[in-house]
């Protein structure tokens, strides 16, 4: 009796022992993601929101996505593929990150593509969409959430085409990503293109192709100058006098990171972009009011995509119970991207880039003062890249 | 068409009148200190920084240039007494070594105190609007940079060929020893001149406030123009470097705004579109490198003797 009561009480113990190991081990070893992002330089407020948005998911959930611990390893590429690409195998290799998420710059995700995916490590673009990746080196282990880098100028280009009008004027920078996005316009854009200006990206003053423009007499132009380029264009095109007469619109310039240097000098201007902060459904409304008592800041579209990136985890790690190292199935529960997307609708075409609505914002001053967007119109539904029937994969 | 050939002219030179503001200090300090200061350009930065600063505190523009300009002038004899002064009598690769290092140091401050984003410049009402210029639109706000940059050359000019501080300095370029065992200060004059050059930067940095986005960094890619303009016009001359200034920004202005155009009449459509630009913002870089095989003193060099 008195033998058989004390096996009773070891074995129990022995389970309660194996137990309490088992979920150590499991509070032990979290799923480790590497952040690596613009963090600096003049990209470098893109980034942040990124950063941001993305540990706020996290720390809503206590520390955890997809009801396991998470581990975020941040690295800062400075925009420069050679330096993502040895933090990328830094963070595969000695950090044994499974998945690499983040990425700002479209020249990055290009440099680590490769790398990363023949280890077969997870990537998860929270920003940049480059044509190259969308097409015929499309990887199963590559996703992005943002968008395809064309979406942001064709729906301006179809928008333009459904105002009627009639004459424009194009202006990007001189490099692959400005001429992607002049294509992208042209693509939908039925009018008459006047003419077309790549500056250099290293360009300050905007005031020759500025004269030009008054002199041509445009219905109106279209401007991807992002960033810095875009406070210094927006501010000479005003002082110039032709945003009373000449209508701006934009792709990747009314960002939230941009409007507090423009101020009234933005009003006005429109943009496409695939979410607005005013979009009504109750994930949106959750996440915008959170971003703005933590940060006390409108958070930009790349706060949103990251924000997204974070909840396609989350649901993907829920599906295989945080067990990334079943491949097959991780891949399977992250592209069928079950999640509340921030944007509404959201879900991946056979290149694992998004199928989404895109939509047209105008800047507006909010109730209490402060410059946002508001959405104007949807010219494009259910929109998708013309890469994906190069894609290999189903 | 005569109205658009007047305005890019007028852009051009604007663009040139501002880059001399610019220069002005950085030949100053090259040519008579024989020193290389690339933190030039973050002094420039300074300015801009504490005149976005005053202005939003005060509301005052003209209160905002004239507290802007002293505070950059401060910092910088900060600066020159706690670092760059220790490096005078080095070689110039220490010197470019160490005013690199300043330009991260004082990039990393600005992000630090004024943070990442890029601040906001307003204009006064009386500035933001246009200037009819035959049939033409013209921005008032460059105007008044044409303006002030006229007149800062003006000033220089006057101060360094007709004053005895001018003479001194002038000398002290030519043969600083001799101007020392005659008893001048020769260190007072350096610091003069360094100061002045700085104070030249910041004013430039206040001036590009309302029509350049002010932000960490911003120095960065003027100075390397106002290398250009260095080179081109010639070291240590206030002449050369007004000249240089005009010359880069009208070529590179009207290179931007005619030279597509020309291509697309002599090439075909696609050379055009990709040669036109590319060729356009290499202008001013082929401009030096002629100027440096012909003339490797400068268009303006100092005339001595």
């Amino acid at each position: 009796m008195l033998r058989r009561m004390g096996t009773r009480l070891a074995t129990t113990f022995a389970t309660a022992l194996i137990a309490a190991a088992a979920s150590s081990a499991m509070a032990q070893t979290p799923v480790k993601i590497g952040f690596l992002a613009t963090l600096s330089g003049s990209f470098g407020t893109i980034g942040q929101d990124q950063y941001d948005a993305f540990t706020l998911a996290i720390e809503q959930r206590g520390g955890k996505l997809g009801g396991v611990p998470v581990e975020v390893i941040k690295e800062d590429d400075q925009a420069k593929p050679e330096r993502a690409v040895q933090l990328a195998q830094k963070l595969v290799e000695s950090d044994k990150a499974s998945i690499v998420t983040g990425i700002t710059a479209s020249s990055v995700l290009i440099a680590i593509a490769k790398p990363v995916t023949d280890k077969q490590v997870f990537l998860l673009s929270t920003n940049s969409g480059p044509s190259q990746l969308a097409g015929a080196s499309c990887s199963p282990y590559l996703h992005v959430v943002s968008w395809q880098g064309d979406f942001i100028s064709e729906v301006v280009g179809k928008y333009a085409t459904d105002q009627g009008l009639k004459k424009m004027v194009l202006i990007a920078p001189n490099y692959s990503a400005g001429k992607d996005v002049l294509a992208g316009f042209k693509r939908y854009y039925k009018g008459e293109v006047l003419e077309e200006f790549y500056t250099p990206v290293s360009q300050l003053d905007f005031s020759a192709e500025i004269s030009q423009i008054a002199a041509r007499k445009p219905d109106a132009v279209f401007a991807f100058l992002p960033g810095a380029l875009a406070i210094n264009f927006t501010r000479q095109y005003s002082q110039a006098g032709l945003l009373k007469t000449t209508p701006m619109l934009t792709s990747g310039m009314i960002e939230a990171t941009n409007l507090p240097g423009l101020k009234d000098t933005a009003l006005g201007l429109l943009g496409g972009a695939f979410w607005g902060p005013d979009f009504d459904n109750p994930q949106n409304k959750q996440f915008v009011q959170a971003f703005e008592k933590k940060y006390g800041r409108i958070p930009s579209t790349y706060a949103a995509q990251a924000y997204d990136g974070a909840l396609l985890i989350d649901s993907a790690l829920t599906k295989v119970k945080g067990n990334v190292a079943d491949k097959p199935a991780f891949m399977a529960a992250m592209r069928s991207a079950d999640f509340k997307s921030v944007r509404g609708k959201f879900r991946f075409n056979r290149n694992n880039f998004p199928i989404e609505d895109m939509h047209m914002f105008q800047v507006v001053k909010d109730p209490i003062g402060r410059y946002t967007v508001k959405t104007v119109a949807t010219p494009l539904k259910d929109h998708e890249d013309v890469y994906h029937t190069q894609c290999g994969m189903k | 068409m005569v109205g658009l050939a007047l305005t890019q002219v007028l852009n051009g030179f604007q663009f040139g009148v501002f880059l001399f503001l610019l220069s002005a200090g950085l030949t100053l300090v090259l040519g008579i200190m024989n020193f290389v200061n690339l933190a030039h350009g973050a002094f420039y930065m300074l300015g801009a920084y504490f005149a976005t600063t005053m202005y939003e505190r005060t509301g005052s523009l003209l209160f905002a240039v004239f507290s802007a300009v002293p505070l950059t002038l401060a910092a910088a004899m900060l600066i020159e007494r706690l670092v760059l002064s220790r490096l005078y009598r080095r070689d110039h690769l220490d010197q470019v070594l160490a005013t690199y290092g300043l330009i991260l140091f004082l990039n990393e401050l600005a992000r630090i105190v004024w943070g990442q984003a890029p601040l906001f410049v307003g204009v006064p009402d009386a500035l933001s609007g246009t200037v009819n210029l035959f049939g033409a639109e013209y921005p008032a706000y460059r105007f008044l940079i044409i303006g002030v940059g006229l007149l800062v050359a003006l000033g220089l000019y006057f101060a360094i060929q007709k004053t005895r501080v001018g003479m001194l300095i002038r000398a002290g370029a030519s043969d600083a020893p001799m101007v020392s065992a005659l008893g001048v200060n020769i260190v007072r004059i350096n610091a003069l001149v360094f100061g002045m050059g700085a104070a030249l930067a910041g004013l430039a940095g206040v001036m590009a406030g309302p029509i350049l986005s002010v932000q960490p960094g911003m120095g960065d890619s003027i100075l390397i123009l106002a290398l250009v303009v260095l080179v081109t016009g010639g070291i240590a001359s206030i002449r050369g470097a007004f000249y240089g200034a005009l010359i880069v920004g009208v070529v590179d202005t009207l290179g931007r705004a005619y030279l597509p155009g020309l291509f697309h009449l002599v090439f075909s459509r696609q050379v055009a579109q990709a040669a036109g630009p590319a060729v356009a913002s290499m202008l001013i870089y082929l401009l030096m490198a002629v100027v440096l095989a012909v003339r490797p003193q400068g268009l303006f060099p100092v005339k001595h003797g």
